[in-house]
Protein backbone atom coordinates (compact mmCIF):
# COMPACT_ATOMS: atom_id res chain seq x y z
CA UNK A 1 0.00 0.00 0.00
CA UNK A 2 2.79 2.32 0.87
CA UNK A 3 4.50 1.60 -2.39
CA UNK A 4 1.29 2.28 -4.24
CA UNK A 5 0.82 5.69 -2.66
CA UNK A 6 4.44 6.54 -3.40
CA UNK A 7 3.77 5.69 -7.01
CA UNK A 8 0.70 7.93 -7.05
CA UNK A 9 2.73 10.72 -5.50
CA UNK A 10 5.50 10.32 -8.05
CA UNK A 11 2.97 10.29 -10.86
CA UNK A 12 1.31 13.41 -9.50
CA UNK A 13 4.68 15.14 -9.26
CA UNK A 14 5.52 14.04 -12.76
CA UNK A 15 2.28 15.35 -14.20
CA UNK A 16 2.60 18.58 -12.22
CA UNK A 17 6.17 18.95 -13.37
CA UNK A 18 5.22 18.51 -16.97
CA UNK A 19 2.14 20.63 -17.23
CA UNK A 20 3.66 24.10 -17.06
CA UNK A 21 6.50 23.14 -19.38
CA UNK A 22 4.16 22.02 -22.18
CA UNK A 23 3.85 25.23 -24.20
CA UNK A 24 1.35 24.85 -27.03
CA UNK A 25 3.44 23.68 -30.01
CA UNK A 26 2.52 25.49 -33.24
CA UNK A 27 0.17 23.49 -35.41
CA UNK A 28 2.06 21.59 -38.12
CA UNK A 29 1.20 23.08 -41.52
CA UNK A 30 1.90 21.87 -45.04
CA UNK A 31 2.57 24.45 -47.73
CA UNK A 32 1.93 23.19 -51.26
CA UNK A 33 4.16 24.93 -53.76
CA UNK A 34 3.51 24.28 -57.46
CA UNK A 35 6.68 25.25 -59.31
CA UNK A 36 7.99 25.02 -62.88
CA UNK A 37 10.26 22.02 -63.50
CA UNK A 38 13.24 24.30 -64.15
CA UNK A 39 13.04 25.47 -60.51
CA UNK A 40 13.49 21.96 -59.09
CA UNK A 41 16.97 22.33 -57.59
CA UNK A 42 16.78 25.96 -56.50
CA UNK A 43 13.34 25.66 -54.90
CA UNK A 44 14.25 22.43 -53.13
CA UNK A 45 17.06 24.34 -51.43
CA UNK A 46 14.84 27.35 -50.74
CA UNK A 47 12.19 25.01 -49.31
CA UNK A 48 14.71 23.37 -46.97
CA UNK A 49 15.85 26.76 -45.67
CA UNK A 50 12.27 27.90 -45.22
CA UNK A 51 11.49 24.75 -43.24
CA UNK A 52 14.52 25.30 -41.01
CA UNK A 53 13.33 28.83 -40.26
CA UNK A 54 9.75 27.62 -39.66
CA UNK A 55 10.00 24.21 -37.95
CA UNK A 56 6.23 23.66 -37.91
CA UNK A 57 6.03 24.02 -41.70
CA UNK A 58 6.45 21.26 -44.23
CA UNK A 59 6.95 22.56 -47.77
CA UNK A 60 5.68 20.10 -50.37
CA UNK A 61 6.68 20.73 -53.97
CA UNK A 62 4.89 19.75 -57.13
CA UNK A 63 7.43 20.25 -59.94
CA UNK A 64 6.12 19.90 -63.51
CA UNK A 65 5.72 21.86 -66.71
CA UNK A 66 4.06 25.22 -65.90
CA UNK A 67 1.12 24.50 -68.18
CA UNK A 68 0.45 21.14 -66.46
CA UNK A 69 0.52 22.89 -63.09
CA UNK A 70 -1.84 25.56 -64.38
CA UNK A 71 -4.34 22.91 -65.54
CA UNK A 72 -4.05 21.12 -62.20
CA UNK A 73 -4.82 24.35 -60.33
CA UNK A 74 -7.75 25.06 -62.65
CA UNK A 75 -9.07 21.59 -61.92
CA UNK A 76 -8.93 22.21 -58.17
CA UNK A 77 -5.56 20.86 -57.04
CA UNK A 78 -4.70 22.17 -53.55
CA UNK A 79 -1.95 24.68 -54.34
CA UNK A 80 -0.83 27.50 -52.02
CA UNK A 81 1.86 29.06 -54.22
CA UNK A 82 2.32 28.96 -58.00
CA UNK A 83 5.72 29.75 -59.51
CA UNK A 84 5.49 29.72 -63.29
CA UNK A 85 8.15 29.72 -66.01
CA UNK A 86 5.99 31.95 -68.18
CA UNK A 87 3.70 34.92 -67.80
CA UNK A 88 1.15 33.21 -70.04
CA UNK A 89 0.21 30.52 -67.54
CA UNK A 90 -0.03 33.06 -64.71
CA UNK A 91 -2.23 35.32 -66.85
CA UNK A 92 -4.53 32.39 -67.56
CA UNK A 93 -4.93 31.77 -63.83
CA UNK A 94 -5.56 35.49 -63.23
CA UNK A 95 -8.23 35.39 -65.94
CA UNK A 96 -9.86 32.43 -64.20
CA UNK A 97 -9.73 34.21 -60.79
CA UNK A 98 -7.42 31.58 -59.34
CA UNK A 99 -4.79 34.26 -58.71
CA UNK A 100 -5.13 38.00 -57.97
CA UNK A 101 -3.46 40.07 -60.68
CA UNK A 102 -1.84 42.47 -58.16
CA UNK A 103 -0.30 39.66 -56.10
CA UNK A 104 1.73 38.27 -59.02
CA UNK A 105 5.39 39.32 -59.06
CA UNK A 106 8.33 38.60 -61.34
CA UNK A 107 10.98 36.88 -59.21
CA UNK A 108 13.67 35.91 -61.71
CA UNK A 109 14.96 35.99 -65.28
CA UNK A 110 16.24 32.99 -67.17
CA UNK A 111 18.06 32.82 -70.51
CA UNK A 112 18.39 30.06 -73.05
CA UNK A 113 21.58 28.14 -73.74
CA UNK A 114 22.55 25.36 -76.16
CA UNK A 115 23.68 22.19 -74.41
CA UNK A 116 25.77 19.32 -75.75
CA UNK A 117 26.89 16.02 -74.24
CA UNK A 118 30.34 16.46 -72.66
CA UNK A 119 31.87 14.17 -75.33
CA UNK A 120 30.20 16.19 -78.13
CA UNK A 121 29.95 13.25 -80.57
CA UNK A 122 28.54 15.39 -83.38
CA UNK A 123 31.39 17.92 -83.13
CA UNK A 124 29.14 20.95 -82.70
CA UNK A 125 31.19 24.13 -82.17
CA UNK A 126 28.76 26.95 -82.82
CA UNK A 127 25.07 27.72 -82.92
CA UNK A 128 25.27 27.62 -86.71
CA UNK A 129 26.22 23.92 -86.52
CA UNK A 130 22.71 23.13 -85.22
CA UNK A 131 21.56 23.33 -88.84
CA UNK A 132 23.95 20.60 -90.04
CA UNK A 133 21.70 17.95 -91.51
CA UNK A 134 21.55 14.64 -89.64
CA UNK A 135 22.43 15.70 -86.09
CA UNK A 136 19.94 14.83 -83.36
CA UNK A 137 18.38 17.74 -81.52
CA UNK A 138 15.97 17.51 -78.61
CA UNK A 139 13.78 20.47 -77.74
CA UNK A 140 11.02 20.99 -75.22
CA UNK A 141 7.59 20.69 -76.83
CA UNK A 142 6.02 23.87 -78.16
CA UNK A 143 3.37 23.63 -75.42
CA UNK A 144 6.03 24.09 -72.72
CA UNK A 145 7.30 27.66 -72.10
CA UNK A 146 10.96 26.79 -72.76
CA UNK A 147 9.90 25.09 -75.99
CA UNK A 148 8.08 28.22 -77.07
CA UNK A 149 11.06 30.42 -76.15
CA UNK A 150 13.41 28.08 -78.03
CA UNK A 151 11.36 28.55 -81.18
CA UNK A 152 11.26 32.31 -80.62
CA UNK A 153 15.05 32.30 -80.34
CA UNK A 154 15.26 30.26 -83.57
CA UNK A 155 13.13 32.93 -85.25
CA UNK A 156 15.66 35.55 -84.15
CA UNK A 157 18.51 33.31 -85.38
CA UNK A 158 16.93 33.33 -88.84
CA UNK A 159 18.03 36.95 -88.99
CA UNK A 160 21.60 36.05 -88.09
CA UNK A 161 22.15 32.78 -89.94
CA UNK A 162 19.79 32.88 -92.91
CA UNK A 163 16.05 32.65 -93.34
CA UNK A 164 15.92 28.83 -93.52
CA UNK A 165 17.97 28.31 -90.35
CA UNK A 166 14.96 27.60 -88.13
CA UNK A 167 13.49 25.07 -90.58
CA UNK A 168 16.82 23.28 -90.85
CA UNK A 169 17.16 23.06 -87.08
CA UNK A 170 13.57 21.90 -86.62
CA UNK A 171 14.16 19.20 -89.24
CA UNK A 172 16.88 17.83 -86.94
CA UNK A 173 14.55 17.61 -83.94
CA UNK A 174 14.08 13.95 -82.97
CA UNK A 175 11.89 14.54 -79.93
CA UNK A 176 9.75 17.26 -78.34
CA UNK A 177 10.10 16.49 -74.65
CA UNK A 178 7.34 17.30 -72.20
CA UNK A 179 9.57 19.25 -69.84
CA UNK A 180 12.95 20.95 -69.75
CA UNK A 181 14.55 18.42 -67.41
CA UNK A 182 13.86 15.67 -69.94
CA UNK A 183 15.74 17.69 -72.59
CA UNK A 184 18.78 17.99 -70.31
CA UNK A 185 18.58 14.29 -69.38
CA UNK A 186 18.44 13.09 -72.98
CA UNK A 187 21.45 15.22 -73.92
CA UNK A 188 23.33 14.22 -70.78
CA UNK A 189 22.78 10.54 -71.62
CA UNK A 190 24.22 11.24 -75.07
CA UNK A 191 21.01 10.16 -76.79
CA UNK A 192 20.78 13.57 -78.44
CA UNK A 193 23.61 15.66 -79.91
CA UNK A 194 22.24 18.99 -78.75
CA UNK A 195 19.34 20.62 -76.95
CA UNK A 196 18.14 24.04 -75.86
CA UNK A 197 17.42 24.61 -72.18
CA UNK A 198 17.55 27.42 -69.61
CA UNK A 199 20.97 28.51 -68.30
CA UNK A 200 19.80 27.22 -64.92
CA UNK A 201 19.35 23.68 -66.26
CA UNK A 202 22.87 23.72 -67.65
CA UNK A 203 24.17 24.76 -64.20
CA UNK A 204 22.19 21.96 -62.55
CA UNK A 205 23.77 19.34 -64.83
CA UNK A 206 27.47 20.25 -64.81
CA UNK A 207 28.64 17.39 -67.04
CA UNK A 208 27.10 19.13 -70.03
CA UNK A 209 29.02 21.30 -72.47
CA UNK A 210 27.31 24.58 -73.35
CA UNK A 211 27.28 27.14 -76.16
CA UNK A 212 26.19 30.63 -75.11
CA UNK A 213 23.46 32.27 -77.17
CA UNK A 214 24.28 35.97 -77.76
CA UNK A 215 21.83 38.37 -76.09
CA UNK A 216 20.46 39.81 -79.35
CA UNK A 217 19.23 36.38 -80.51
CA UNK A 218 18.40 35.03 -77.06
CA UNK A 219 15.05 35.03 -75.28
CA UNK A 220 14.76 36.02 -71.64
CA UNK A 221 12.05 34.23 -69.71
CA UNK A 222 10.48 36.09 -66.79
CA UNK A 223 9.14 33.91 -64.01
CA UNK A 224 6.12 35.16 -62.04
CA UNK A 225 5.16 33.87 -58.58
CA UNK A 226 1.86 34.36 -56.72
CA UNK A 227 -0.24 32.91 -53.91
CA UNK A 228 -3.29 30.96 -55.08
CA UNK A 229 -6.55 32.66 -54.05
CA UNK A 230 -8.06 29.55 -52.50
CA UNK A 231 -5.00 28.78 -50.38
CA UNK A 232 -5.84 27.77 -46.82
CA UNK A 233 -2.49 29.18 -45.68
CA UNK A 234 -2.43 32.60 -47.30
CA UNK A 235 -0.10 34.20 -44.72
CA UNK A 236 2.39 31.38 -44.98
CA UNK A 237 2.18 31.46 -48.77
CA UNK A 238 3.04 35.16 -48.69
CA UNK A 239 5.88 34.52 -46.24
CA UNK A 240 7.31 31.93 -48.62
CA UNK A 241 7.09 34.33 -51.57
CA UNK A 242 8.74 37.07 -49.47
CA UNK A 243 11.58 34.65 -48.74
CA UNK A 244 12.00 33.86 -52.45
CA UNK A 245 12.23 37.61 -53.17
CA UNK A 246 14.58 38.29 -50.24
CA UNK A 247 18.35 38.65 -50.73
CA UNK A 248 18.85 35.19 -49.30
CA UNK A 249 16.31 33.63 -51.67
CA UNK A 250 17.71 35.50 -54.68
CA UNK A 251 21.24 34.38 -53.79
CA UNK A 252 20.13 30.75 -53.92
CA UNK A 253 18.43 31.34 -57.28
CA UNK A 254 21.61 32.94 -58.65
CA UNK A 255 23.66 30.01 -57.40
CA UNK A 256 21.50 27.77 -59.60
CA UNK A 257 22.01 29.89 -62.72
CA UNK A 258 19.06 32.27 -62.60
CA UNK A 259 19.32 36.08 -62.79
CA UNK A 260 17.46 38.49 -60.51
CA UNK A 261 14.76 40.49 -62.28
CA UNK B 1 -16.66 -0.14 -57.40
CA UNK B 2 -18.44 -0.01 -60.75
CA UNK B 3 -18.98 3.68 -60.14
CA UNK B 4 -15.24 4.16 -59.86
CA UNK B 5 -14.83 2.60 -63.30
CA UNK B 6 -17.79 4.32 -64.91
CA UNK B 7 -17.92 7.86 -63.49
CA UNK B 8 -14.53 9.13 -64.74
CA UNK B 9 -15.29 7.87 -68.26
CA UNK B 10 -18.74 9.43 -68.11
CA UNK B 11 -17.23 12.73 -66.95
CA UNK B 12 -14.77 12.75 -69.85
CA UNK B 13 -17.52 12.07 -72.38
CA UNK B 14 -19.75 14.79 -70.93
CA UNK B 15 -16.93 17.38 -70.69
CA UNK B 16 -15.79 16.67 -74.25
CA UNK B 17 -19.18 17.51 -75.75
CA UNK B 18 -18.66 20.91 -77.34
CA UNK B 19 -18.73 22.37 -80.84
CA UNK B 20 -14.95 22.07 -81.22
CA UNK B 21 -14.91 18.33 -80.56
CA UNK B 22 -14.62 17.25 -84.18
CA UNK B 23 -12.04 19.91 -84.90
CA UNK B 24 -9.89 18.48 -82.11
CA UNK B 25 -10.68 14.86 -82.87
CA UNK B 26 -9.82 15.11 -86.56
CA UNK B 27 -6.83 17.42 -86.23
CA UNK B 28 -3.67 16.13 -87.89
CA UNK B 29 -2.02 15.63 -84.53
CA UNK B 30 -4.86 13.46 -83.24
CA UNK B 31 -5.05 11.36 -86.42
CA UNK B 32 -1.26 10.93 -86.58
CA UNK B 33 -1.28 9.76 -82.98
CA UNK B 34 -4.19 7.39 -83.52
CA UNK B 35 -2.56 5.87 -86.59
CA UNK B 36 0.79 5.44 -84.89
CA UNK B 37 -0.85 3.90 -81.82
CA UNK B 38 -2.83 1.40 -83.88
CA UNK B 39 0.14 0.44 -86.08
CA UNK B 40 2.64 0.02 -83.24
CA UNK B 41 0.28 -1.83 -80.92
CA UNK B 42 -0.68 -4.19 -83.76
CA UNK B 43 2.97 -4.95 -84.52
CA UNK B 44 3.59 -5.47 -80.82
CA UNK B 45 0.67 -7.89 -80.52
CA UNK B 46 1.64 -9.86 -83.63
CA UNK B 47 5.23 -10.18 -82.37
CA UNK B 48 4.00 -11.18 -78.93
CA UNK B 49 1.89 -13.95 -80.48
CA UNK B 50 4.65 -15.14 -82.85
CA UNK B 51 7.38 -15.31 -80.24
CA UNK B 52 5.29 -15.66 -77.12
CA UNK B 53 3.23 -18.70 -78.11
CA UNK B 54 6.18 -21.10 -78.54
CA UNK B 55 7.77 -19.72 -75.39
CA UNK B 56 4.59 -20.24 -73.38
CA UNK B 57 4.18 -23.73 -74.86
CA UNK B 58 7.69 -24.72 -73.89
CA UNK B 59 7.28 -23.33 -70.39
CA UNK B 60 4.02 -25.24 -69.95
CA UNK B 61 5.09 -28.59 -71.38
CA UNK B 62 8.82 -29.01 -71.51
CA UNK B 63 11.22 -29.73 -68.71
CA UNK B 64 13.53 -26.73 -68.79
CA UNK B 65 16.31 -25.88 -66.38
CA UNK B 66 15.83 -22.71 -64.36
CA UNK B 67 12.19 -22.66 -65.49
CA UNK B 68 10.94 -20.81 -62.42
CA UNK B 69 13.60 -18.14 -62.98
CA UNK B 70 12.52 -17.70 -66.59
CA UNK B 71 8.92 -17.40 -65.46
CA UNK B 72 9.92 -14.80 -62.89
CA UNK B 73 11.75 -12.87 -65.60
CA UNK B 74 8.63 -12.86 -67.78
CA UNK B 75 6.36 -11.80 -64.94
CA UNK B 76 8.63 -9.01 -63.80
CA UNK B 77 7.70 -6.42 -66.49
CA UNK B 78 4.04 -6.82 -65.47
CA UNK B 79 4.69 -5.52 -61.97
CA UNK B 80 7.47 -3.04 -62.76
CA UNK B 81 6.43 0.60 -63.19
CA UNK B 82 6.67 1.60 -66.88
CA UNK B 83 9.10 4.38 -65.99
CA UNK B 84 11.54 1.73 -64.75
CA UNK B 85 11.07 -0.13 -68.03
CA UNK B 86 11.75 3.03 -70.03
CA UNK B 87 14.87 3.94 -68.11
CA UNK B 88 16.17 0.38 -68.30
CA UNK B 89 15.59 0.25 -72.05
CA UNK B 90 17.37 3.57 -72.49
CA UNK B 91 20.35 2.47 -70.39
CA UNK B 92 20.53 -0.83 -72.29
CA UNK B 93 19.71 0.15 -75.87
CA UNK B 94 20.37 3.90 -75.93
CA UNK B 95 23.10 5.29 -78.15
CA UNK B 96 25.59 5.10 -75.32
CA UNK B 97 23.80 2.23 -73.60
CA UNK B 98 25.34 -1.08 -72.57
CA UNK B 99 24.30 -2.82 -75.81
CA UNK B 100 23.12 0.21 -77.76
CA UNK B 101 26.69 1.45 -78.14
CA UNK B 102 27.50 -1.66 -80.18
CA UNK B 103 24.36 -1.19 -82.25
CA UNK B 104 25.47 2.39 -82.79
CA UNK B 105 28.76 1.12 -84.24
CA UNK B 106 26.86 -0.64 -87.02
CA UNK B 107 24.74 2.45 -87.58
CA UNK B 108 21.63 1.43 -85.67
CA UNK B 109 20.26 3.99 -83.24
CA UNK B 110 17.06 2.97 -81.50
CA UNK B 111 15.93 5.88 -79.28
CA UNK B 112 13.50 8.35 -80.86
CA UNK B 113 12.40 5.84 -83.52
CA UNK B 114 9.12 4.02 -84.08
CA UNK B 115 11.04 0.79 -83.40
CA UNK B 116 11.71 2.10 -79.90
CA UNK B 117 7.98 2.63 -79.41
CA UNK B 118 7.35 -1.01 -80.37
CA UNK B 119 10.15 -2.22 -78.07
CA UNK B 120 8.74 -0.29 -75.13
CA UNK B 121 5.27 -1.66 -75.80
CA UNK B 122 6.61 -5.18 -76.22
CA UNK B 123 8.49 -4.95 -72.95
CA UNK B 124 5.37 -4.12 -70.96
CA UNK B 125 2.67 -5.88 -72.98
CA UNK B 126 4.08 -9.19 -74.27
CA UNK B 127 4.36 -10.73 -70.76
CA UNK B 128 0.59 -10.41 -70.39
CA UNK B 129 0.11 -12.58 -73.47
CA UNK B 130 2.77 -15.13 -72.51
CA UNK B 131 1.27 -15.42 -69.06
CA UNK B 132 -2.25 -16.25 -70.20
CA UNK B 133 -0.96 -18.53 -72.99
CA UNK B 134 1.10 -20.45 -70.43
CA UNK B 135 -1.93 -20.89 -68.19
CA UNK B 136 -3.94 -22.05 -71.21
CA UNK B 137 -1.37 -24.66 -72.20
CA UNK B 138 -0.93 -25.89 -68.64
CA UNK B 139 -4.66 -26.45 -68.19
CA UNK B 140 -4.99 -28.90 -71.08
CA UNK B 141 -6.03 -32.35 -69.97
CA UNK B 142 -2.95 -34.60 -69.95
CA UNK B 143 -5.09 -37.56 -71.09
CA UNK B 144 -5.81 -35.78 -74.36
CA UNK B 145 -2.09 -35.43 -74.96
CA UNK B 146 -1.55 -39.08 -74.18
CA UNK B 147 -4.35 -40.04 -76.53
CA UNK B 148 -2.78 -37.98 -79.28
CA UNK B 149 0.54 -39.64 -78.52
CA UNK B 150 -1.00 -43.08 -78.84
CA UNK B 151 -2.46 -42.04 -82.17
CA UNK B 152 1.08 -41.29 -83.25
CA UNK B 153 0.99 -37.52 -83.36
CA UNK B 154 4.37 -35.83 -83.46
CA UNK B 155 5.15 -32.72 -81.48
CA UNK B 156 4.13 -30.28 -84.21
CA UNK B 157 0.86 -32.11 -84.89
CA UNK B 158 0.15 -32.23 -81.19
CA UNK B 159 0.70 -28.48 -80.97
CA UNK B 160 -1.35 -27.65 -84.04
CA UNK B 161 -4.19 -30.13 -83.81
CA UNK B 162 -4.67 -30.44 -80.07
CA UNK B 163 -3.14 -27.61 -78.17
CA UNK B 164 -3.98 -24.60 -80.37
CA UNK B 165 -7.70 -25.33 -80.82
CA UNK B 166 -8.12 -26.03 -77.12
CA UNK B 167 -6.37 -22.85 -76.06
CA UNK B 168 -7.58 -20.46 -78.75
CA UNK B 169 -9.80 -18.62 -76.31
CA UNK B 170 -7.08 -18.07 -73.74
CA UNK B 171 -4.64 -17.03 -76.44
CA UNK B 172 -7.13 -14.58 -77.85
CA UNK B 173 -7.91 -12.98 -74.51
CA UNK B 174 -4.19 -12.79 -73.77
CA UNK B 175 -3.64 -11.10 -77.12
CA UNK B 176 -6.36 -8.54 -76.42
CA UNK B 177 -4.89 -7.80 -73.01
CA UNK B 178 -1.48 -7.27 -74.57
CA UNK B 179 -2.97 -5.18 -77.37
CA UNK B 180 -4.85 -2.82 -75.09
CA UNK B 181 -1.86 -2.55 -72.76
CA UNK B 182 0.34 -1.65 -75.73
CA UNK B 183 -2.24 0.87 -76.90
CA UNK B 184 -2.13 2.57 -73.51
CA UNK B 185 1.65 2.45 -73.03
CA UNK B 186 3.04 5.80 -71.94
CA UNK B 187 5.75 5.76 -69.29
CA UNK B 188 8.28 3.55 -71.02
CA UNK B 189 7.64 5.18 -74.38
CA UNK B 190 8.21 8.78 -73.34
CA UNK B 191 11.50 7.86 -71.70
CA UNK B 192 12.85 5.55 -74.38
CA UNK B 193 11.25 6.78 -77.60
CA UNK B 194 10.66 10.46 -76.89
CA UNK B 195 7.84 12.45 -78.41
CA UNK B 196 7.67 13.45 -82.07
CA UNK B 197 4.43 13.76 -83.97
CA UNK B 198 3.97 10.98 -86.52
CA UNK B 199 7.11 9.11 -85.42
CA UNK B 200 6.88 8.39 -81.70
CA UNK B 201 3.90 10.42 -80.48
CA UNK B 202 1.27 7.82 -79.60
CA UNK B 203 -2.24 8.58 -78.34
CA UNK B 204 -1.40 8.56 -74.62
CA UNK B 205 1.52 10.93 -75.27
CA UNK B 206 -0.63 13.30 -77.32
CA UNK B 207 -3.19 13.22 -74.51
CA UNK B 208 -0.55 14.11 -71.94
CA UNK B 209 0.73 17.01 -74.02
CA UNK B 210 -2.82 18.05 -74.86
CA UNK B 211 -3.51 18.14 -71.14
CA UNK B 212 -0.71 20.66 -70.87
CA UNK B 213 -1.81 22.81 -73.78
CA UNK B 214 -5.51 22.55 -74.18
CA UNK B 215 -7.87 20.37 -72.22
CA UNK B 216 -10.23 20.20 -75.21
CA UNK B 217 -7.69 18.33 -77.35
CA UNK B 218 -6.84 15.98 -74.50
CA UNK B 219 -10.50 15.21 -73.88
CA UNK B 220 -11.23 14.58 -77.56
CA UNK B 221 -8.24 12.25 -77.77
CA UNK B 222 -9.29 10.48 -74.59
CA UNK B 223 -12.72 9.84 -76.02
CA UNK B 224 -11.18 8.51 -79.24
CA UNK B 225 -8.81 6.19 -77.38
CA UNK B 226 -11.65 4.91 -75.19
CA UNK B 227 -13.80 4.27 -78.26
CA UNK B 228 -10.92 2.52 -80.04
CA UNK B 229 -10.43 0.28 -77.00
CA UNK B 230 -14.14 -0.52 -76.82
CA UNK B 231 -14.20 -1.43 -80.52
CA UNK B 232 -11.15 -3.64 -79.98
CA UNK B 233 -12.75 -5.45 -77.05
CA UNK B 234 -16.07 -5.89 -78.87
CA UNK B 235 -14.49 -7.22 -82.04
CA UNK B 236 -12.52 -9.79 -80.07
CA UNK B 237 -15.63 -10.85 -78.25
CA UNK B 238 -17.29 -11.31 -81.63
CA UNK B 239 -14.26 -13.27 -82.87
CA UNK B 240 -14.38 -15.45 -79.78
CA UNK B 241 -18.02 -16.25 -80.45
CA UNK B 242 -17.53 -17.19 -84.09
CA UNK B 243 -14.54 -19.30 -83.08
CA UNK B 244 -16.65 -21.37 -80.71
CA UNK B 245 -19.52 -21.98 -83.12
Amino acid sequence: MKRFSTLILLLALFVAGCAPAATPAPEPVTLNVFAAASLTDAFTEIGNNFQTANPNVTVTFNFAGSQALRTQIEEGAPADVFASASAKEMEALVAGSFVNAESSQIFLNNKLVVILPAANPAGIDSIEDLAISGIKIVLAAEEVPVGRYSREALDKMNGAYGSDFKDKVLANVVSNEDNVKQVAAKVQLGEADAGIVYTSDAVAAPELATIEIPTDINVVAQYPIAPVVESANMELAQAFIAYVLSNEGQAILQKWGFASP
Amino acid sequence: MLGLFLLPLLAVFIRSINPDFFGYAFSKQALDALKLSLVTSTITTVCAILFGTPLAYMLANWKIRYKSWIELLIDLPIVLPPSVAGLALLIAFGRRGLFGSYLNLVGVSLPFTTAAVVMAQMFVAAPLFIRSARVGFTNIDKQLEEAANVEGANRWQMFREVMLPLTSKTLLSGAVLAWTRALGEFGATILFAGNLQGVTQTMPMAIYLGFERNLGVALALTVMLTLASIVLLLSTRWLEKTNCD
